[in-house]
């Protein structure tokens, strides 16, 4: 904290007061107005509200609609971490290495990061296309097996999530090359001498030590799947096929924006609000992230 | 043996070993670029080459043919416009106001402080999809749907900047304060003069970080706005995706993804040294 600070009255709350007006505009009044909202029975125009406590929380709780959302949601989520992390972490270890043209492999995986999730599903949802994709063509090469996501949909989760892990990229591995290079060299050379050397260093040095980055990524990347790739699905698979592809994100807009069920649509919205404030939660607790006095 | 012949013994191997990363490295690299190479080769065919089986796998010659055609069929001028202001604008508010929220938990005692900085980090846990309805409806009661204001504003908060700021303002020593105290400046003095001419590495990094969330932004403007003309170039894309009953048209779809492309991708490249640092400064 400082020791040098200036004193005003009224100054400070002129200077915070832009920020917290948005901030209780639309983020306070908002999310105390889907908690207020779950607890309602909505008519479609809003015009007519009826308490209902929790009944909005246990028709979900039954439906087997919403439960299929929640699994496809996971499969989605764990599909685009584990994929990415791995991928990523790859990438870094690789271009984290002392070889000549660094920066330019370094560019030519950052770059990914400026990929928007929506305009990285149309780029593979042609990829994937059951007439005229390139990797429909390859497989129909070597299997007969019928590769087409309109009809499958574990298909079609796969495209959403090569669609989702491709435009995160980047952004993962920018943290890992980041975490790779503060580990301690003095570390590495000490593993070194004692013989270690390829996977066994990178198995019992590097990766523990990078596990705290690990697990941040872990945590932002669940986050992004959940909450950040609803325009890849409204853009590519609407959902569909069937509801193969409608994770929680996207059926609270489907009831809220279209089938016009608000109650049943704001108590998603206070579920998804209580998820993600528990990977934020783990995430502050677990990580060296000091951002209080 | 001294440390000049450990080198030479070990030299062929390390020779062998660089040359299996440069390969790995030049393989994954060109997996990763292949999503965005296959879709440019696409945007400079025929409909025709763009269908066929197999696809050639290289440019041919109708890009301007293409890329004029779905410029004017989607009025891709107007799409790339308003994602630009709505890119900058949620950029740079996001960094104003930021920059002053940050300076005034920083240099000030005041009533409220701590409730004042828990309320803004807060806003990390309530992304646009958990409050959509209701964010809505203030817009709608504001009379911003359809507007430059109700794109931009209600996504300016940021709980990252004003942490990487707070965290930059406590690395800067006191006695610049006390100085600048001494030749009589005030407060908003300090912060023009001395805080911002020493916050450009914090300030192009989050520009970065910050113009890609506005660019990339889906969910809010397809609420947000029910015209044509003010659409944002990744919502526009989506349209182009032909349906059952119309012509496979995917060279122009694919043209149409390269140009919503170009601009954050350039910037990141651009801008890498400071993307990075951004990336990572914030989120610590």
């Amino acid at each position: 904290m400082k020791k040098s600070i200036f004193s005003n009255r009224w100054l400070p709350y002129l200077l915070i007061a832009p920020q917290l007006l948005v901030v209780l505009v639309f983020f306070f009044w908002p999310a105390f107005d889907s908690l207020r909202l779950s607890l309602f029975q909505v008519s479609p125009f809003g015009d007519r509200q009826i308490f209902v406590g929790v009944q909005n929380f246990i028709s979900l709780l039954v439906s087997s609609e919403y439960h299929r959302s929640v699994f496809h949601s996971f499969v989605f989520s764990i599909g685009v971490t584990f994929f990415g992390l791995a991928l990523s972490l790859f990438l870094a270890t690789l271009a984290n290495q002392k070889i000549m043209g660094l920066p330019f492999y370094r560019t030519a995986v950052l770059w990914t990061y400026g990929v928007a999730p929506p305009v990285s599903g149309v780029i593979w949802l042609f990829i994937f296309h059951p007439s005229y994709g390139i990797l429909t063509y390859v497989l129909s090469l070597v299997t007969s097996y019928e590769f087409n996501w309109l009809l499958k949909g574990w298909i079609a989760i796969l495209l959403v999530i090569f669609a989702a892990a491709w435009a995160h990229l980047g952004y993962n591995v920018a943290f890992f090359l980041a975490g790779l290079q503060t580990i301690p060299k003095s570390v590495l050379d000490a593993a070194k001498v004692d013989g270690a050397s390829g996977i066994n260093l990178f198995r019992w040095i590097t990766f523990p030590l990078l596990s705290p980055v690990t697990f941040f990524l872990f945590i932002m990347n669940m986050v992004f799947s959940f909450f950040e790739t609803f325009g890849l699905i409204h853009a590519v698979t609407q959902g569909g096929p069937g509801d193969a592809t409608t994770i929680m994100v996207y059926k609270t807009y489907l009831d809220g924006f279209v089938n016009m069920r608000i109650g049943t649509s704001a108590a998603q919205s206070v579920i998804l609000m209580a998820l993600v404030i528990f990977l934020t939660v783990l995430q502050f607790r677990y990580t060296e992230r000091k951002v209080f006095y | 043996m001294n440390d000049f012949d450990v080198i030479k013994a070990t030299r062929p191997r390390r020779d062998w070993r660089k040359l299996v990363i440069h390969l790995l490295l030049i393989f994954s690299i060109c997996l990763i670029g292949f999503p965005l190479y296959y879709s440019f080769v696409i945007s400079t065919q025929s409909m025709e080459e763009a269908i066929q089986k197999p696809q050639k796998l290289l440019p041919s010659t109708h890009l301007l043919e293409n890329y004029t055609k779905v410029w004017n069929r989607i009025h891709m001028g107007k799409l790339l416009l308003n994602s630009s202001i709505v890119a900058l604008v949620v950029s740079l508010g996001k960094i104003i106001i930021s920059i002053l929220s940050a300076f005034a938990i920083v240099y000030f005692n005041f009533r409220g402080k701590q409730f004042a900085f828990w309320m803004i980090f807060v806003t990390l846990m309530l992304p646009v999809p958990v409050r959509i309805i209701s964010t809505y409806q203030v817009v709608a009661t504001m009379g911003w749907v359809d507007t430059y204001a109700g794109l931009t504003i209600p996504l300016i908060a940021s709980a990252t900047a004003t942490f990487l700021f707070r965290q930059f303002y406590l690395t800067i020593p006191d006695e610049l304060v006390d100085a600048s105290k001494i030749d009589g400046s005030g407060p908003l003095r300090f912060l023009w003069s001395i805080l911002l001419p020493n916050s450009g590495a914090n300030i192009a990094a989050l520009f970065v970080v910050m113009f890609i969330y506005g660019w990339n932004q889906y969910l809010w403007p397809l609420m947000v706005t029910n015209s044509e003309k003010m659409k944002v170039v990744v919502v526009g894309i989506a349209s182009t995706i032909p349906t059952g009953t119309q012509p496979p048209e995917w060279h122009l779809v694919m043209a149409a993804a390269m140009m919503a492309l170009f601009p954050p991708i350039l910037l990141v490249i651009l801008m890498q040294r400071w993307f990075v640092h951004g990336l990572i400064e914030s989120e610590k």
